[in-house]
Protein backbone atom coordinates (compact mmCIF):
# COMPACT_ATOMS: atom_id res chain seq x y z
CA UNK A 1 0.00 0.00 0.00
CA UNK A 2 2.80 2.11 0.74
CA UNK A 3 3.33 2.53 -3.13
CA UNK A 4 0.14 4.19 -3.76
CA UNK A 5 0.79 7.47 -1.85
CA UNK A 6 4.31 6.94 -3.61
CA UNK A 7 2.92 6.77 -6.84
CA UNK A 8 -0.22 9.41 -6.27
CA UNK A 9 2.95 11.23 -5.21
CA UNK A 10 4.41 11.58 -8.64
CA UNK A 11 1.00 12.02 -10.31
CA UNK A 12 1.07 15.22 -8.10
CA UNK A 13 3.63 17.06 -8.62
CA UNK A 14 2.34 20.35 -9.37
CA UNK A 15 0.38 20.17 -5.83
CA UNK A 16 2.21 18.43 -3.99
CA UNK A 17 3.93 21.66 -1.98
CA UNK A 18 4.63 19.27 1.28
CA UNK A 19 1.85 20.23 3.79
CA UNK A 20 0.24 22.07 0.47
CA UNK A 21 -1.47 19.25 -1.20
CA UNK A 22 -4.43 19.61 -2.45
CA UNK A 23 -6.91 17.70 -0.52
CA UNK A 24 -9.32 17.95 -3.59
CA UNK A 25 -6.90 17.39 -6.24
CA UNK A 26 -5.48 14.08 -3.76
CA UNK A 27 -8.69 12.60 -3.06
CA UNK A 28 -10.24 12.34 -6.89
CA UNK A 29 -6.79 11.11 -7.84
CA UNK A 30 -7.82 8.63 -5.44
CA UNK A 31 -11.30 7.92 -6.67
CA UNK A 32 -10.50 7.98 -9.74
CA UNK A 33 -7.82 4.81 -9.81
CA UNK A 34 -9.74 2.45 -7.18
CA UNK A 35 -13.63 4.57 -8.34
CA UNK A 36 -14.40 5.27 -4.50
CA UNK A 37 -12.52 6.11 -1.69
CA UNK A 38 -10.86 2.92 0.34
CA UNK A 39 -10.71 3.61 3.90
CA UNK A 40 -7.05 1.57 4.21
CA UNK A 41 -5.69 3.52 1.12
CA UNK A 42 -7.00 6.92 3.07
CA UNK A 43 -5.45 6.19 5.75
CA UNK A 44 -1.72 5.30 4.38
CA UNK A 45 -1.88 8.29 2.49
CA UNK A 46 -2.37 10.32 5.36
CA UNK A 47 0.14 8.58 7.12
CA UNK A 48 2.38 8.76 3.97
CA UNK A 49 2.10 12.26 3.10
CA UNK A 50 1.38 13.50 7.04
CA UNK A 51 -2.30 14.85 6.36
CA UNK A 52 -5.06 14.89 8.45
CA UNK A 53 -7.70 11.77 8.19
CA UNK A 54 -9.79 13.94 9.80
CA UNK A 55 -9.74 16.29 7.07
CA UNK A 56 -9.84 13.78 4.24
CA UNK A 57 -12.85 12.83 5.88
CA UNK A 58 -14.70 16.09 6.55
CA UNK A 59 -13.87 16.96 2.85
CA UNK A 60 -14.61 13.79 1.30
CA UNK A 61 -18.16 13.25 3.32
CA UNK A 62 -18.90 16.94 2.19
CA UNK A 63 -18.81 16.59 -1.19
CA UNK A 64 -21.53 14.64 -3.23
CA UNK A 65 -18.66 13.54 -5.53
CA UNK A 66 -16.60 11.44 -3.54
CA UNK A 67 -17.75 8.42 -2.36
CA UNK A 68 -16.33 5.96 0.58
CA UNK A 69 -18.34 3.26 -0.89
CA UNK A 70 -17.63 1.49 -4.22
CA UNK A 71 -19.09 2.42 -7.16
CA UNK A 72 -20.33 0.43 -10.30
CA UNK A 73 -18.06 0.46 -13.20
CA UNK A 74 -20.46 2.11 -15.43
CA UNK A 75 -22.02 5.47 -13.55
CA UNK A 76 -25.45 6.80 -14.07
CA UNK A 77 -26.46 9.99 -12.77
CA UNK A 78 -29.99 11.66 -13.47
CA UNK A 79 -30.57 15.36 -12.44
CA UNK A 80 -32.87 16.24 -9.71
CA UNK A 81 -32.07 19.93 -9.83
CA UNK A 82 -34.91 22.14 -10.14
CA UNK A 83 -35.32 22.44 -13.97
CA UNK A 84 -34.84 18.53 -14.08
CA UNK A 85 -37.44 17.92 -11.25
CA UNK A 86 -40.06 20.24 -12.84
CA UNK A 87 -39.68 18.71 -16.32
CA UNK A 88 -40.46 15.06 -14.34
CA UNK A 89 -36.90 14.00 -13.54
CA UNK A 90 -38.50 11.82 -10.74
CA UNK A 91 -40.34 9.61 -13.22
CA UNK A 92 -36.95 9.18 -15.60
CA UNK A 93 -34.98 8.09 -11.59
CA UNK A 94 -38.19 5.75 -11.34
CA UNK A 95 -37.80 3.87 -14.44
CA UNK A 96 -34.06 3.91 -14.68
CA UNK A 97 -34.26 2.21 -11.19
CA UNK A 98 -36.45 -0.13 -12.19
CA UNK A 99 -34.80 -1.39 -15.78
CA UNK A 100 -30.93 -1.35 -13.53
CA UNK A 101 -32.68 -2.60 -11.01
CA UNK A 102 -31.11 -0.66 -8.19
CA UNK A 103 -32.12 2.04 -6.00
CA UNK A 104 -30.48 5.35 -6.33
CA UNK A 105 -27.39 5.19 -4.25
CA UNK A 106 -26.58 1.96 -4.99
CA UNK A 107 -24.21 0.02 -6.46
CA UNK A 108 -25.22 -3.34 -8.72
CA UNK A 109 -24.19 -6.86 -7.30
CA UNK A 110 -21.66 -7.39 -10.09
CA UNK A 111 -20.27 -4.31 -9.18
CA UNK A 112 -20.99 -2.92 -13.11
CA UNK A 113 -23.40 -0.31 -12.50
CA UNK A 114 -24.16 2.21 -10.08
CA UNK A 115 -27.39 4.95 -10.28
CA UNK A 116 -27.41 8.53 -8.56
CA UNK A 117 -29.06 11.46 -8.88
CA UNK A 118 -27.14 14.66 -8.69
CA UNK A 119 -28.17 18.06 -8.43
CA UNK A 120 -28.14 20.80 -11.12
CA UNK A 121 -25.55 20.12 -14.24
CA UNK A 122 -25.64 23.24 -15.11
CA UNK A 123 -27.37 22.22 -18.54
CA UNK A 124 -30.94 23.07 -17.38
CA UNK A 125 -31.92 23.62 -21.45
CA UNK A 126 -31.69 20.25 -21.86
CA UNK A 127 -33.50 19.35 -18.79
CA UNK A 128 -34.14 16.16 -18.00
CA UNK A 129 -30.81 15.23 -17.74
CA UNK A 130 -29.18 11.61 -17.52
CA UNK A 131 -25.51 11.25 -17.54
CA UNK A 132 -24.17 7.91 -18.17
CA UNK A 133 -20.54 7.17 -17.78
CA UNK A 134 -19.93 11.58 -18.10
CA UNK A 135 -21.73 11.72 -21.70
CA UNK A 136 -24.71 13.94 -21.18
CA UNK A 137 -28.29 12.78 -22.51
CA UNK A 138 -30.96 16.04 -22.71
CA UNK A 139 -34.77 15.96 -23.18
CA UNK A 140 -35.17 12.56 -21.34
CA UNK A 141 -38.28 10.54 -20.89
CA UNK A 142 -38.64 7.85 -18.68
CA UNK A 143 -38.67 6.04 -21.92
CA UNK A 144 -36.41 7.42 -23.87
CA UNK A 145 -33.95 6.84 -20.84
CA UNK A 146 -34.80 3.66 -20.03
CA UNK A 147 -34.00 2.85 -23.98
CA UNK A 148 -30.98 4.44 -23.36
CA UNK A 149 -29.81 1.70 -20.81
CA UNK A 150 -31.01 -1.13 -22.17
CA UNK A 151 -28.87 -0.26 -25.39
CA UNK A 152 -26.06 -0.10 -22.84
CA UNK A 153 -27.06 -2.90 -21.00
CA UNK A 154 -26.90 -5.23 -23.90
CA UNK A 155 -23.65 -3.87 -25.29
CA UNK A 156 -21.99 -4.20 -21.55
CA UNK A 157 -23.51 -7.92 -20.80
CA UNK A 158 -23.94 -8.99 -24.32
CA UNK A 159 -27.69 -9.79 -24.13
CA UNK A 160 -30.36 -10.05 -26.61
CA UNK A 161 -33.41 -8.28 -25.98
CA UNK A 162 -35.37 -10.67 -25.36
CA UNK A 163 -33.28 -11.59 -22.57
CA UNK A 164 -32.80 -8.32 -21.11
CA UNK A 165 -36.41 -7.95 -20.86
CA UNK A 166 -36.74 -10.95 -19.06
CA UNK A 167 -33.84 -9.77 -16.73
CA UNK A 168 -35.22 -6.59 -16.01
CA UNK A 169 -38.60 -8.62 -15.36
CA UNK A 170 -36.92 -10.78 -13.05
CA UNK A 171 -35.25 -7.80 -11.31
CA UNK A 172 -38.18 -5.81 -10.41
CA UNK A 173 -39.19 -9.20 -8.23
CA UNK A 174 -36.52 -9.41 -6.29
CA UNK A 175 -36.55 -8.40 -2.66
CA UNK A 176 -40.61 -8.46 -2.81
CA UNK A 177 -41.77 -10.91 -1.00
CA UNK A 178 -43.63 -13.13 -3.75
CA UNK A 179 -40.13 -13.93 -5.14
CA UNK A 180 -40.73 -17.08 -3.24
CA UNK A 181 -43.67 -17.31 -5.27
CA UNK A 182 -41.71 -16.66 -8.58
CA UNK A 183 -38.81 -18.92 -7.33
CA UNK A 184 -40.18 -21.73 -9.10
CA UNK A 185 -40.21 -19.91 -12.47
CA UNK A 186 -36.50 -19.18 -11.74
CA UNK A 187 -35.45 -22.39 -12.29
CA UNK A 188 -35.92 -23.84 -15.69
CA UNK B 1 -2.16 52.32 15.89
CA UNK B 2 -5.90 52.54 13.92
CA UNK B 3 -7.94 55.68 15.24
CA UNK B 4 -11.91 55.18 14.89
CA UNK B 5 -14.96 55.18 16.39
CA UNK B 6 -16.08 52.82 18.97
CA UNK B 7 -19.74 53.77 20.08
CA UNK B 8 -19.35 57.22 19.77
CA UNK B 9 -15.85 57.24 21.38
CA UNK B 10 -12.40 58.04 19.56
CA UNK B 11 -10.30 54.67 20.46
CA UNK B 12 -6.60 53.56 18.72
CA UNK B 13 -5.84 50.09 18.84
CA UNK B 14 -2.44 48.22 17.00
CA UNK B 15 -3.41 47.01 14.03
CA UNK B 16 -4.47 44.08 13.44
CA UNK B 17 -6.97 43.79 16.11
CA UNK B 18 -10.43 43.20 15.33
CA UNK B 19 -13.14 44.82 16.57
CA UNK B 20 -14.27 42.27 19.27
CA UNK B 21 -10.92 42.29 20.68
CA UNK B 22 -11.13 46.65 20.91
CA UNK B 23 -13.97 46.45 22.16
CA UNK B 24 -13.30 44.11 25.23
CA UNK B 25 -10.17 45.80 25.26
CA UNK B 26 -12.35 49.42 26.07
CA UNK B 27 -14.64 47.21 28.78
CA UNK B 28 -17.31 47.15 26.35
CA UNK B 29 -19.18 43.89 26.34
CA UNK B 30 -20.29 41.90 23.38
CA UNK B 31 -21.91 38.24 23.40
CA UNK B 32 -20.02 35.50 21.89
CA UNK B 33 -20.45 31.74 21.43
CA UNK B 34 -17.82 30.41 18.90
CA UNK B 35 -15.33 32.92 19.90
CA UNK B 36 -11.91 31.93 21.67
CA UNK B 37 -9.02 33.99 22.88
CA UNK B 38 -6.80 31.07 22.34
CA UNK B 39 -8.24 29.84 19.64
CA UNK B 40 -8.85 31.36 15.72
CA UNK B 41 -11.63 33.31 14.61
CA UNK B 42 -14.31 31.57 12.90
CA UNK B 43 -17.58 33.63 12.29
CA UNK B 44 -19.72 30.91 12.82
CA UNK B 45 -22.36 31.94 15.60
CA UNK B 46 -23.10 35.70 14.21
CA UNK B 47 -23.62 36.99 18.18
CA UNK B 48 -21.46 39.31 17.89
CA UNK B 49 -22.21 41.43 15.65
CA UNK B 50 -21.80 45.38 15.58
CA UNK B 51 -22.62 47.74 13.09
CA UNK B 52 -20.13 49.49 11.10
CA UNK B 53 -20.58 52.53 8.65
CA UNK B 54 -21.55 55.91 8.61
CA UNK B 55 -25.62 55.69 10.05
CA UNK B 56 -27.79 55.14 7.09
CA UNK B 57 -25.52 53.13 4.73
CA UNK B 58 -24.25 50.72 7.73
CA UNK B 59 -24.56 47.21 7.99
CA UNK B 60 -23.92 44.73 10.69
CA UNK B 61 -20.38 42.35 10.91
CA UNK B 62 -19.13 39.81 13.09
CA UNK B 63 -16.66 41.48 14.91
CA UNK B 64 -14.81 38.64 16.29
CA UNK B 65 -13.59 38.57 11.98
CA UNK B 66 -13.34 42.07 11.18
CA UNK B 67 -10.06 43.50 11.93
CA UNK B 68 -10.55 47.56 13.13
CA UNK B 69 -9.38 49.70 10.41
CA UNK B 70 -8.79 53.59 10.51
CA UNK B 71 -11.95 56.31 10.50
CA UNK B 72 -14.26 53.36 10.74
CA UNK B 73 -17.17 53.98 12.91
CA UNK B 74 -18.75 50.84 14.88
CA UNK B 75 -21.82 50.98 17.09
CA UNK B 76 -22.31 48.02 19.54
CA UNK B 77 -25.19 48.35 21.17
CA UNK B 78 -28.01 50.21 18.22
CA UNK B 79 -31.23 48.90 18.39
CA UNK B 80 -30.43 47.30 15.24
CA UNK B 81 -27.65 45.34 16.96
CA UNK B 82 -29.63 44.23 20.19
CA UNK B 83 -32.60 43.36 18.06
CA UNK B 84 -30.44 41.14 15.80
CA UNK B 85 -28.60 39.96 18.89
CA UNK B 86 -31.90 38.57 20.47
CA UNK B 87 -33.25 36.80 17.65
CA UNK B 88 -30.04 34.81 17.00
CA UNK B 89 -29.81 33.62 21.37
CA UNK B 90 -33.63 33.19 20.37
CA UNK B 91 -32.47 31.11 16.94
CA UNK B 92 -30.26 29.50 19.63
CA UNK B 93 -32.79 28.19 22.18
CA UNK B 94 -35.14 26.67 19.63
CA UNK B 95 -32.35 24.72 18.80
CA UNK B 96 -30.39 23.88 22.06
CA UNK B 97 -32.09 24.87 25.03
CA UNK B 98 -30.17 22.52 26.94
CA UNK B 99 -27.15 24.59 27.31
CA UNK B 100 -26.67 26.30 30.33
CA UNK B 101 -24.03 28.96 28.20
CA UNK B 102 -27.19 29.47 25.74
CA UNK B 103 -29.92 30.05 28.60
CA UNK B 104 -27.66 32.48 30.55
CA UNK B 105 -27.13 34.26 27.28
CA UNK B 106 -31.27 34.45 27.29
CA UNK B 107 -31.49 35.91 31.01
CA UNK B 108 -28.90 38.12 29.98
CA UNK B 109 -29.79 39.31 27.07
CA UNK B 110 -33.72 39.34 27.88
CA UNK B 111 -35.22 36.77 26.00
CA UNK B 112 -37.95 35.54 27.48
CA UNK B 113 -40.04 33.71 24.66
CA UNK B 114 -39.24 31.56 21.38
CA UNK B 115 -41.26 31.87 18.30
CA UNK B 116 -39.39 29.18 16.24
CA UNK B 117 -40.39 25.10 15.93
CA UNK B 118 -37.98 24.00 19.49
CA UNK B 119 -35.86 21.39 18.60
CA UNK B 120 -33.21 19.34 21.53
CA UNK B 121 -30.32 19.39 19.08
CA UNK B 122 -26.80 18.88 21.44
CA UNK B 123 -24.78 20.76 19.26
CA UNK B 124 -24.80 24.16 17.76
CA UNK B 125 -21.82 23.44 15.07
CA UNK B 126 -19.86 26.07 16.32
CA UNK B 127 -16.96 24.46 15.85
CA UNK B 128 -15.00 25.48 19.25
CA UNK B 129 -14.21 21.37 19.89
CA UNK B 130 -12.29 21.20 16.71
CA UNK B 131 -10.55 24.11 16.57
CA UNK B 132 -9.10 23.42 20.39
CA UNK B 133 -8.19 19.71 18.92
CA UNK B 134 -6.29 21.11 16.28
CA UNK B 135 -4.73 24.09 17.31
CA UNK B 136 -4.27 23.54 21.29
CA UNK B 137 -3.54 19.86 20.32
CA UNK B 138 -2.70 19.18 17.24
CA UNK B 139 -4.35 16.44 17.41
CA UNK B 140 -7.47 16.94 14.85
CA UNK B 141 -8.89 13.56 16.46
CA UNK B 142 -12.41 15.54 15.66
CA UNK B 143 -14.05 17.72 12.58
CA UNK B 144 -17.02 18.30 10.96
CA UNK B 145 -18.69 15.51 8.31
CA UNK B 146 -21.25 16.11 5.70
CA UNK B 147 -22.98 18.87 4.35
CA UNK B 148 -25.99 21.11 4.98
CA UNK B 149 -28.58 19.94 7.65
CA UNK B 150 -26.68 16.72 8.10
CA UNK B 151 -23.49 18.32 9.16
CA UNK B 152 -22.49 17.34 12.53
CA UNK B 153 -18.73 16.43 14.47
CA UNK B 154 -17.52 13.16 14.01
CA UNK B 155 -14.30 11.17 14.13
CA UNK B 156 -12.12 9.75 10.92
CA UNK B 157 -14.93 7.39 9.63
CA UNK B 158 -16.98 7.83 12.54
CA UNK B 159 -14.55 5.35 14.52
CA UNK B 160 -12.54 5.93 17.72
CA UNK B 161 -10.05 8.46 16.64
CA UNK B 162 -6.33 7.15 17.19
CA UNK B 163 -5.60 10.62 17.23
CA UNK B 164 -7.42 11.85 20.39
CA UNK B 165 -5.43 12.45 23.32
CA UNK B 166 -7.98 12.34 25.58
CA UNK B 167 -7.75 15.65 27.25
CA UNK B 168 -11.22 16.68 27.46
CA UNK B 169 -10.51 19.71 26.15
CA UNK B 170 -13.84 19.39 23.47
CA UNK B 171 -15.67 18.54 26.32
CA UNK B 172 -15.10 21.50 28.56
CA UNK B 173 -14.85 24.03 25.67
CA UNK B 174 -18.21 23.17 24.44
CA UNK B 175 -20.85 25.39 25.26
CA UNK B 176 -23.51 22.94 24.62
CA UNK B 177 -22.32 19.74 26.09
CA UNK B 178 -20.13 20.66 29.08
CA UNK B 179 -22.36 22.99 31.34
CA UNK B 180 -26.01 21.61 30.96
CA UNK B 181 -28.94 23.68 32.45
CA UNK B 182 -31.24 22.07 34.75
CA UNK B 183 -33.65 24.92 34.31
CA UNK B 184 -36.19 24.54 31.38
CA UNK B 185 -38.90 22.08 31.27
CA UNK B 186 -38.87 19.68 28.07
CA UNK B 187 -41.95 22.49 26.41
CA UNK B 188 -40.40 25.39 27.54
CA UNK B 189 -37.80 26.32 25.68
CA UNK B 190 -36.46 29.48 28.14
CA UNK B 191 -35.87 29.09 31.78
CA UNK B 192 -34.92 32.92 32.36
CA UNK B 193 -34.00 32.19 36.12
CA UNK B 194 -31.03 33.78 35.77
CA UNK B 195 -32.91 37.29 34.12
CA UNK B 196 -31.77 40.53 33.82
CA UNK B 197 -32.93 43.42 31.87
CA UNK B 198 -31.86 44.85 28.70
CA UNK B 199 -31.82 48.47 28.89
CA UNK B 200 -34.69 50.19 28.83
CA UNK B 201 -32.72 53.58 27.20
CA UNK B 202 -33.00 51.32 23.78
CA UNK B 203 -36.79 52.12 24.08
CA UNK B 204 -36.34 55.35 23.44
CA UNK B 205 -32.96 55.99 21.45
CA UNK B 206 -31.47 54.48 19.18
CA UNK B 207 -28.35 53.58 21.04
CA UNK B 208 -27.73 52.93 24.84
CA UNK B 209 -26.84 55.65 26.72
CA UNK B 210 -24.15 54.15 28.36
CA UNK B 211 -22.40 50.89 28.73
CA UNK B 212 -23.01 49.96 32.93
CA UNK B 213 -22.92 46.00 33.39
CA UNK B 214 -25.92 45.47 34.83
CA UNK B 215 -27.84 48.21 33.36
CA UNK B 216 -28.72 49.96 36.79
CA UNK B 217 -32.37 50.10 35.43
CA UNK B 218 -32.75 46.69 36.18
CA UNK B 219 -34.67 47.22 39.54
CA UNK B 220 -37.51 49.21 38.49
CA UNK B 221 -37.31 47.72 34.68
CA UNK B 222 -39.74 46.90 32.61
CA UNK B 223 -40.91 43.74 33.61
CA UNK B 224 -43.91 45.24 35.50
S1 LIG C 1 -10.17 14.86 24.03
FE1 LIG C 1 -9.42 14.12 22.05
S2 LIG C 1 -10.90 14.91 20.58
FE2 LIG C 1 -11.15 16.12 22.45
S3 LIG C 1 -9.82 17.91 22.18
FE3 LIG C 1 -8.64 16.36 23.31
S4 LIG C 1 -7.53 15.29 21.67
FE4 LIG C 1 -9.20 16.39 20.66
S1 LIG D 1 -19.86 19.86 20.01
FE1 LIG D 1 -19.96 21.74 21.22
S2 LIG D 1 -18.06 22.84 20.79
FE2 LIG D 1 -18.30 21.28 19.20
S3 LIG D 1 -19.34 22.38 17.55
FE3 LIG D 1 -20.94 21.39 18.77
S4 LIG D 1 -21.56 22.96 20.22
FE4 LIG D 1 -19.59 23.63 19.38
S1 LIG E 1 -28.25 52.25 32.85
FE1 LIG E 1 -29.71 53.52 31.74
S2 LIG E 1 -28.54 54.41 30.07
FE2 LIG E 1 -27.33 52.67 30.85
S3 LIG E 1 -27.95 51.00 29.59
FE3 LIG E 1 -29.27 50.91 31.38
S4 LIG E 1 -31.10 52.15 30.77
FE4 LIG E 1 -29.50 52.57 29.25
S1 LIG F 1 -31.59 21.18 -13.02
FE1 LIG F 1 -30.82 19.49 -14.14
S2 LIG F 1 -29.28 20.48 -15.29
FE2 LIG F 1 -29.99 22.13 -14.07
S1 LIG G 1 -18.09 35.10 18.08
FE1 LIG G 1 -18.13 36.17 16.23
S2 LIG G 1 -19.40 34.91 15.03
FE2 LIG G 1 -19.26 33.75 16.86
Amino acid sequence: MAKVAEELKNGQKETAGQNNVSLVALLQEVQERYNYLPEDVLRELAREKNLSLMEMYSVATFYKSFSLQPRGKHKVATCSGTACHVRGSEKVTEELSRVLGIKPGETSQDGAYSLETVNCLGACALAPLVVVDGEYHGNMTAARAAALIKEHLKKSRGLSAAELEQDVEKKAWEGCSCAILLAGNDKK
Amino acid sequence: MVNFKLNGLEVAVEKGTTLLEAARFYGIEIPTLCYDAGLSPYGACRLCLVEVGEPGKSRLVTSCTYPAREGLQVRTHSQWVVNTRKLIIELYLATCPSSKTIQDLASRYHVTGVRFRQKHEDCILCGLCIRYCSEQMQAKAIGFINRGEKRRISTPFERKAEECRFCGGCMYICPACQARCQGPEEKEAVCNACLNLSPPCLDRFNDAMCYLDPCVACEQGRKE
